[in-house]
């Protein structure tokens, strides 16, 4: 790791402050994502700001309509939430899938959708329930928050606070590990909403990023079963190969892990 | 560089260490607490696992100065005295370890699994909460075995508390 | 058997300071004034070095000195060896290139050094490294075995041409020529047996230390042989000689082949330690253990197997492409040649076999011994190659086994070995018992309704382990001899400790060694302490690897057992007034049979060093030492079968049995065999499954981190369900035949014979990944 500062916020506007004065800064949440990429000195940041102490950014509220995740809540905390195990089961599931225990003790729903890592969990789960990405300066609709690999509509300095997640009428998320890193080789969340409409995203997947899946959407807008997919074709362009899966196969597993996503949602 | 502060294995400590240092590295450099292992350079192996604040975290992803103001528990730091903790029993009494270089962080990580799961532990739920913790030597036939034995031990210990 | 004697279930001795955060692993070791080396390393597979300018680096906080190749070669630092001379077919000695220990001009894997910074940290030798500036001319690079003995290949050294090493045969071609003549069938297969990275979990690291004064380095290192290490840096490395060099393995964290070998970072330490005037540490990273430690397997073969019309075997054909990446390590000749191509009868009466090995180099890691070392691919060959033939034949795959099986020993096969012991039947009945063997069509079917698809493997292994005889190794190439050594020490309060040339990096010597002078002497475990790990301390030693350390350590320690006995039964009888061969041991007293007299270890051993009181002309002491060479390789062997089902909709394989039957001969621990076998069968799995060193076209590494390497995980492996059957080693007098690689070696083909069976297509690569299987089943 190259040298760097560390600095301990306490609160949001002292995080922002901080950062508008180092060099190259960065926010520090669970570190489950920059410190690995800083020990390879693949990022040299002058200040890392360390927010997960910030008592406004931890917690999870649930209304009728929303579950609200604040964005340095532990992936752990969110797993282990009774309110979000009850309104939205598959995002606590989601987040219980998320690396492993030591890793969700630490890691955050912010850090994760900040750095918007192709094979990342959350990405699937904010883009399929059309959540919105509240920050310290706005609010960010979903749709427009994620803009290909590693990068987010997020401006320099802007800090994500929030994530609002509308409560669907059902919603599953369905995940196929990388046998090594154990991050999505793809996973699958899909969402029939309350107002009838059908959101399914795809994450580990796409060359770019977390993608929604028009040709799954089509057919469970018609009919939401698994065995509606039986016959829909998901194309191979566009999606990721490598030694662990060939694209071909990545297709596949989106119709597979949609499927269970399915199942899994009822 | 910066001064940390922190409770480790009960003892309050302090350090002065470059910013950029890992826990780890605070732990096996500064305090001389080399029973917390390196094995990867990607947070996957698990061999550096402590308890911070009481839950189990991989010491090479976080840094010192995040650490400061916690308390921390190593390998080192949960016998007591003589008297080995359920858990480091249970993996010698069913040798669930060979070289020995992994154990520290499998301890760590399956003394947190018992503690949040209690006694509902079943092999498969062990298994599958034992994935950021890798073994070369094992097979993991008996690290499994030795952490459904040390649940059991756990739960008497408990109730005789 | 006593409680703590030979058969019994003891657990360890050595188990507290690991699970107490107390085991002392090279990189827990701190020295007074002790720097930090970190290695520039070569981001290209093949490239020339035009030039290194560490002007910068110099000049940075905490840099001591940069060091490069041609400094290491100036200083006369030897290259690095490879110990084993295999000819090739036409007589000639096999053809090898230069490896000094950093590279001084070409550089032909990536993760070859190229320079060292030595500074007063870690962290500042690695700052510092990034300002060294190192000028390549790159080169055309080749990675594939095949596409590198092509014409027009990139070429590697100029010693071997075609990037040939050797061209090797063993067995009788004509014979075999003549059995598929006449073959009523002929089974052909082109198998591949995938590259792995041993990734023990301690990296490995080394700390030099020279003193000046005396002219003498202590090494603390990774090694599984410390002895070897001396020897080699010593004889061939030009780094001091012998009594100047003090080689200290202490906690290892795991080998498996990995670490037997002498690297050049521990050269490097050395060296700079003398340069730099203070202690030099390096611990390597995880990638550095990617991109340096010796790789295991890579090979790519064409097998024929000719059967008669009754399904009895009668000749094998083998031709095999032995992936060596760019340099020969230090045993890598003979694990493709006299640890794989002797193996190759397998549990099977074979009339005719010919092999013939091609060695390559590449621009790849170096490949060496890794758990299992040429018998793991042998096996592999076999197995699947019967499971293929079963199908062909449409007859059961145990039942064409048990046709084909040796029933007769001693057993010589056309291939070298004579094998002494075993009982093949025996192991297969057991696994076949112990899964349910004639159950499983009903439980296929069942799977079937439930959209499961099931299916079951076997496969019948044998090794060669306890290497080795050293005439016979030594006849065939090998440049040491393969014998261990051993010394009993009886203490004058009677307490013992056995110093030894094996090595324990997990395998629990200092349980299991104890155990026999436990069980000899009648004592407890706890009055017997193993040393070992530290020339200075053990007076030779060969090392840990081959499942040789009971078969040869333990019995070179009986040996001089025997001698302890010996002299002690002598003082016992002077001092009880009887004759010696009155004398018995028991309960840690010396008896006269037949009488109430008696003498209790510790007055005896008081005896020999007062000397007061001993047999007119006995030197004092009570202390032996032994040299024990066996007098054949030991024959593991034993039965694995494997059910589970793939997911049809990802591909994915979940395991629902794995049973193991092995034939160890007799048991020290069966605690610790059993663990041997778990971990075995885990790195087995692993091959067959998940872990696969890959490298693109132009090698580079695509699998250098955990990320991409896929580490068999708990949640990858079922729990295992072991049984033993045993004959005795009738070459050792403990009847042990060594236990550490049988899991690696049996068990990757009874999981792939198992996935092909349930998808009902048999071509199928290792590893077996979720993406493969499904393209398998889509036909």
């Amino acid at each position: 790791m190259y040298q760097t500062t560390y600095h301990r916020a306490s609160s949001v506007d002292e995080a922002a402050s901080l950062f508008a004065k180092g060099s190259e800064p960065k926010y520090l949440a669970g570190g489950h994502t920059l410190l690995p990429v800083m020990k390879q000195r693949l990022a040299s940041p002058s200040d890392v700001i360390d927010i997960a102490r910030i008592k406004d950014l931890i917690g999870i509220e649930v209304t009728g309509d929303a579950v609200t995740i604040r964005a340095a809540t532990t992936h752990n905390d969110v797993a282990n939430s009774a309110a979000v195990q009850k309104a939205i089961p598959a995002l606590a599931h989601l987040a219980s899938t998320i690396g492993d225990p030591a890793v969700r003790h630490r890691g955050t729903i912010g850090g994760s959708l900040a750095n918007n890592d192709p094979a990342a969990d959350y990405p699937a789960a904010v883009l399929a329930l059309g959540a919105t990405i509240k920050t310290n300066k706005r609010t960010i609709a979903a749709d427009d928050f994620f803009k290909g690999l590693f990068t987010t509509a997020l401006d320099d300095g802007e800090m994500i606070t929030a994530v609002s997640f509308p409560i669907p009428a059902k919603g599953g998320y369905s995940k196929f590990p990388h046998p090594a890193s154990r991050f999505a080789l793809t996973g699958v969340f899909a969402v029939k909403t309350k107002a009838g409409d059908v959101r399914v995203a795809a994450t580990g997947a796409f060359q770019g990023g977390v993608a929604r899946v028009g040709a799954i959407e089509a057919a469970l807008k018609t009919n939401w079963a698994a065995s509606a997919l039986d016959s829909v074709t998901v194309s191979a362009d566009g999606l990721m190969s490598d030694i662990h899966a060939a694209a071909d196969y990545r297709a596949n597993l989106i119709k597979v892990m949609a499927q269970r996503a399915v199942q899994a949602a009822g | 560089m910066s001064q940390v502060q922190l409770t480790v294995n009960g003892k309050a400590v302090s350090a002065d260490v470059e910013d950029r240092t890992l826990l780890v590295h605070l732990l096996r450099d500064h305090l001389n607490l080399t029973g917390t292992h390196v094995g990867c350079d990607t947070s996957q192996c698990g061999a550096c696992t402590v308890h911070i604040d009481g839950r189990a975290v991989k010491s090479c992803t976080v840094l010192a100065g995040q650490a400061d103001g916690a308390s921390v528990t190593t390998i080192e730091g949960i016998a007591r005295g003589d008297e080995l903790h359920p858990m480091q029993a249970a993996f010698r009494d069913n040798h669930g370890l060979q070289c020995g270089f992994c154990t520290p962080g499998m301890i760590m990580s399956a003394i947190d699994i018992v503690s949040r799961h209690g006694g509902q532990l079943d092999e498969a739920t062990v298994r599958h909460e034992l994935e950021g913790n890798i073994c070369r030597c094992t097979g993991y036939h008996n690290i499994v075995k030795a952490v459904l034995d040390a649940a059991g031990r756990m739960k008497v210990a408990q109730a005789a508390e | 058997m006593g409680i703590e004697g030979i058969g019994a279930s003891v657990v360890r001795k050595e188990d507290k300071r690991f699970i107490t955060g107390k085991g002392r692993y090279v990189d827990d070791i701190k020295l007074v004034g002790m720097t930090h080396a970190h290695f520039i390393r070569s981001p290209h597979p093949h490239a020339k070095i035009k030039g290194i300018d560490a002007s910068a680096a110099l000049k940075m906080p905490g840099v001591l000195a940069v060091l490069n190749g041609k400094e290491l070669v100036d200083d006369k630092i030897g290259n690095l060896i490879c110990g084993w001379m295999i000819h090739s077919k036409d007589g000639s000695p096999m053809k090898m290139g230069a490896w000094p220990a950093m590279a001084p001009e070409v550089v032909r894997f990536v993760g070859q050094a190229v320079a060292v910074v030595i500074a007063e940290s870690k962290n500042q030798a690695r700052d510092a490294a990034e300002a060294v500036v190192v000028d390549y001319e790159e080169l055309p690079a080749v990675a594939d075995v095949k596409a590198a003995i092509a014409p027009g290949a990139p070429q590697l050294h100029p010693e071997a041409p075609g990037n040939q090493v050797y061209d090797w045969v063993i067995g009788d071609e004509a014979a075999v020529n003549d059995a598929f003549s006449k073959a009523a069938n002929v089974v052909t297969m082109e198998l591949s047996n995938n590259r792995l990275v041993p990734n023990a979990m301690e990296p490995r690291a080394a700390i030099a230390d020279y003193d000046a004064a005396e002219e003498h380095f202590t090494l603390y290192t990774t090694s599984q042989n410390p002895h070897v290490a001396r020897l080699v840096l010593s004889a061939f490395y030009n780094i001091a000689p012998e009594h100047k060099l003090r080689v200290i393995a202490p906690d290892v964290g795991g080998g498996f082949g990995s670490k037997i070998y002498i690297y050049p970072e521990e050269m490097v330490a050395l060296w700079a330690s003398k340069k730099v005037g203070r202690p030099v540490k390096w611990t390597g990273d995880r990638t550095e253990s990617f991109l340096t430690d010796a790789h295991g397997r890579d090979h790519v073969t064409k097998a024929e197997m000719a059967f008669d019309k009754d399904h009895k075997i009668t000749g094998l054909r083998v031709k095999t492409y032995a992936n060596f990446g760019g340099y020969m390590s230090l045993f890598s000749s003979s694990v493709p040649t006299y640890l794989y191509a002797t193996l190759l009868s397998g549990q099977y009466t074979i009339p005719a076999i010919h092999a013939e090995v091609i060695g390559v180099y590449t621009n790849t890691t170096p490949v060496d011994a890794y758990r299992g070392a040429g018998r793991p691919e042998a096996s592999y060959l076999l197995e699947r190659m019967m499971e293929t033939a079963a199908r062909q034949l449409k007859v059961d795959p145990a039942e064409l086994r048990k046709k084909n099986f040796i029933t007769q020993f001693p057993h010589q096969t056309p291939v070298i070995m004579a094998y002494d012991a075993g009982d093949f039947n025996a192991s297969l009945d057991a696994a076949m018992k112990a899964i349910d063997y004639a159950g499983f069509p009903s439980r296929k079917a069942k799977a079937k309704s439930e959209g499961k698809l099931r299916g079951i493997g076997v496969s019948c292994y044998i090794e060669a382990c306890g290497i080795a005889p050293s005439k016979a190794v030594g006849s065939l190439g090998a440049g040491v001899g393969l014998w261990e050594s051993a010394e009993v020490r009886v203490n004058p309060v009677g307490t013992i400790e056995v110093l030894t040339g094996s090595h324990s990096h997990g395998q629990g010597h200092e349980t299991a060694f104890a155990q026999l002078v436990a069980d000899r002497l009648g004592i407890s475990i706890n009055q017997v302490q193993i040393v070992h790990g530290d020339t200075d301390k053990v007076q030779f030693g060969m090392g840990t690897y081959g499942s040789r350390s009971a078969a040869v350590g333990l019995t070179a320690i009986l040996k001089a057992m025997e001698k302890v006995e010996a002299k002690a039964k002598k003082i016992a009888a002077h001092q009880l007034e009887a004759s010696e061969a009155d004398i018995v041991i028991e309960g840690g007293e010396f008896k006269v049979t037949g009488t109430d007299k008696k003498i209790a270890l510790p007055m005896v051993a008081l005896a020999a060093y007062t000397a007061h009181n001993l047999p007119d002309g006995m030197e004092p002491g009570l202390k032996e030492s032994a040299f024990y060479d066996p007098s054949n390789f030991t024959f593991p062997a034993g039965s694995y079968i494997c059910e589970l089902e793939v997911d049809p909709g990802t591909g994915k394989t979940t395991f629902v049995n794995f049973v193991a039957a092995d034939d160890f001969g007799r048991l020290i621990n069966p605690m610790i065999v059993e663990g041997q076998v778990h971990g075995g069968l885990a790195q087995g799995i692993g091959q067959a499954l998940l872990e696969h060193a890959v490298y693109d076209g132009n090698g580079q590494p695509v699998t250098a981190s955990f990320m991409d390497y896929a580490m068999p995980r708990a949640d990858d492996l079922p729990s295992f369900k072991l049984s033993h059957t045993t004959t005795l080693c009738p070459g050792n007098p403990l009847g042990v035949k060594g236990c550490g690689e049988a899991g690696a070696i049996g068990s990757s083909a009874a999981v792939i014979n198992a996935i092909t069976d349930a998808i009902g297509n048999n071509a199928l690569e290792m590893p077996a990944t979720p993406d493969r299987v499904w393209r398998a089943m889509q036909g």
